[in-house]
């Protein structure tokens, strides 16, 4: 992708970022993610039904490359099933890390693709994919808890 | 000025981060290495030349160090691992035996967390209250704010002389006097003020103040303990072991060393006390008077040309030190740490662990610029003139 059109995507989604507001509902599951190395702070919000990711929200403070990240993520992951996210998760994680992945999974997200030449951004980028890795185990955890209490009415 | 000083000022780059840690002269890393190479023994041993040297050496750094804050006894000087070491030590092993509920201590919301959470724990832990002055419209502490503020409960004051985003000097003398009058001790943060200004220990009254060498030009992992010595003498140990110790047998049979060896358990930082000396030598060489202008000069031409661009808001206007706050209207502080940073120029973008100063200033993060007396015009117009097009900032930030 040349520079430019990156340039353009990431200014677009850090002016004008998907959902940014704060989500008060008790059907979202809420986290908090932030960096110890710098001074990102993000309230991510994931609204999951029947395995698939019905709408994310997000809303602190953070950098341009946290920010149009987490923008560029959630119009990535939104209609997809928790295992097709965690299969673009895992493409990003790579694609920063310089490992091999598949760009067909990550459309916008690949604006990111040369990030792992500023090391100190690295971890800008893959903030909100760590919040929702978090929420996603947090919704499987739910989903485990209600698995057994099912189980145990039936016995 | 003594820019040739500093190796590290002969690498490309414009080093506006010295409220973090500073620069290094040579003469210090040369002792550091000497030791290194030439006589490498632990200290308190000497039965061999080089560890008597050192012996020498380190006690000699204690001296010159109770000559440079004007202590009256070289054994109110305790080597610590910093600042922070030296505030818990004084909050945890002095202050804890003392605080009861009915004490309050008191601080200010600008304080750094160093600073504040060993005063969180004593009230986590023997239920004394930790209490704020309140900052005037400067966000500066003054006289009046700090007597309203006192009140019969009052046990500690602890206050940064200078802090590390306002850059305020507080008028600590005046202080020490009224709380004195009082029976309220006063425990001082001289992170800041001690590579910056003339302190004299006996002059300012204060009860306890701590500092650290690697922001007074010296080398990183120590920091200095000072405290009247009739109050250290009640200071317990927070580490036992080795080289505090006369004599032990049984847990009931313990006995400790006098001052200051008993507050400094275990293999100190050697080569880092040595060196110190040198940083101490170095700063009465320049003069801290000399030192204190230069950086006064220095952040007065910065903050001239800063108020010329629109975008830029000052947070600390106001402040007698070289520490100058701000932020550029609607980009985040790291951003601007970043494009700076691709012109080899380094500052501070964040809370700069003064985490509940935005409860007074509103603004969570903000960018720090901290000059040290080796900072030079011409770095002040390349920074100021990188901040100056925020078009340019925003098309390079990231």
């Amino acid at each position: 992708m040349d520079e430019n059109i990156k340039r353009e995507i990431i200014m677009e989604h850090y002016q004008n970022p998907l959902h940014r507001y704060v989500v008060e509902d008790d059907n979202y599951i809420k986290v908090n993610t932030s960096n110890s190395s710098c001074i990102d702070n993000l309230d991510l919000f994931l609204k999951i039904n029947n395995n698939i990711i019905e709408d994310i929200a997000f809303f602190g403070e953070a950098c341009a490359i946290s920010i149009s990240s987490t923008s560029i993520m959630i119009e990535n992951l939104i209609g997809k099933t928790v295992e097709e996210a965690a299969i673009i998760i895992q493409n990003f994680d790579n694609m920063i890390n310089e490992k091999d992945y598949d760009k067909n999974v990550l459309n916008n997200a690949i604006v990111y693709n040369e990030i792992y030449k500023q090391n100190s951004r690295k971890t800008c980028a893959f903030l909100p994919y760590r919040g929702i890795l978090e929420a996603l185990a947090k919704y499987q955890k739910q989903c485990y808890n209600l698995c057994c209490k099912n189980e145990e009415q039936e016995e | 000025m003594n820019r040739e000083d500093f190796p590290m000022l002969a690498n490309d780059i414009i080093y506006l981060d010295n409220s973090a840690t500073s620069l290094k002269p040579k003469c210090v890393i040369d002792k550091m290495v000497d030791y290194y190479e030439n006589y490498s023994a632990n200290a308190h041993r000497g039965d061999y030349d080089i560890s008597y040297k050192v012996d020498l050496e380190f006690e000699e750094t204690r001296d010159l160090v109770a000559n440079f804050i004007n202590a009256k006894d070289k054994d109110e000087i305790i080597f610590t691992s910093g600042t922070t070491e030296s505030l818990n030590m004084i909050a945890t092993g002095f202050f804890a035996n003392l605080v009861d509920e009915n004490d309050e201590i008191l601080i200010t919301s600008s304080e750094h967390a160093s600073n504040v959470l060993p005063w969180f724990r004593l009230e986590n832990e023997f239920g004394c209250k930790v209490r704020y002055i309140p900052l005037d419209s400067s966000y500066h502490v003054t006289l009046d704010n700090l007597k309203k503020s006192v009140t019969p409960h009052t046990k500690i004051i602890a206050l940064a002389q200078v802090t590390n985003v306002i850059g305020d000097v507080r008028p600590i003398k005046e202080i020490c006097k009224f709380a004195h009058e009082r029976n309220i001790f006063v425990v001082v943060d001289g992170a800041q003020s001690l590579p910056h200004m003339k302190v004299d220990v006996q002059d300012l009254d204060c009860d306890f103040l701590a500092f650290s060498a690697h922001k007074m030009y010296g080398p990183t992992g120590l920091g200095i303990l000072y405290g009247k010595k009739e109050l250290l003498e009640n200071l317990e140990p927070i580490n036992l072991g080795g080289g505090m110790n006369e004599s032990f047998d049984t847990p009931q049979q313990i006995l400790l060393k006098e001052l200051p060896t008993r507050l400094e358990a275990g293999t100190p930082n050697i080569a880092s006390v040595i060196a110190f000396k040198e940083s101490i030598k170095y700063l009465e060489k320049l003069g801290m008077e000399n030192i204190s202008n230069r950086e006064h000069y220095l952040r007065k031409y910065l903050i001239d040309k800063l108020l010329r661009i629109p975008h830029i808001d000052i947070i600390n206007l106001e402040a007698d030190s070289g520490i100058v706050t701000f932020n550029v209207s609607d980009v985040f502080s790291q951003d601007v740490a970043f494009y700076l940073n691709k012109y080899q120029i380094c500052v501070r973008a964040g809370n700069h662990c003064a985490k509940i100063l935005k409860n007074a200033t509103k603004v969570t993060n903000t960018i720090r610029i901290s000059l040290a007396f080796y900072n030079t015009e011409s770095e002040i117009d390349t920074l100021v003139d990188l901040l100056s097009n925020k078009d340019k900032i925003i098309g390079e930030m990231f």
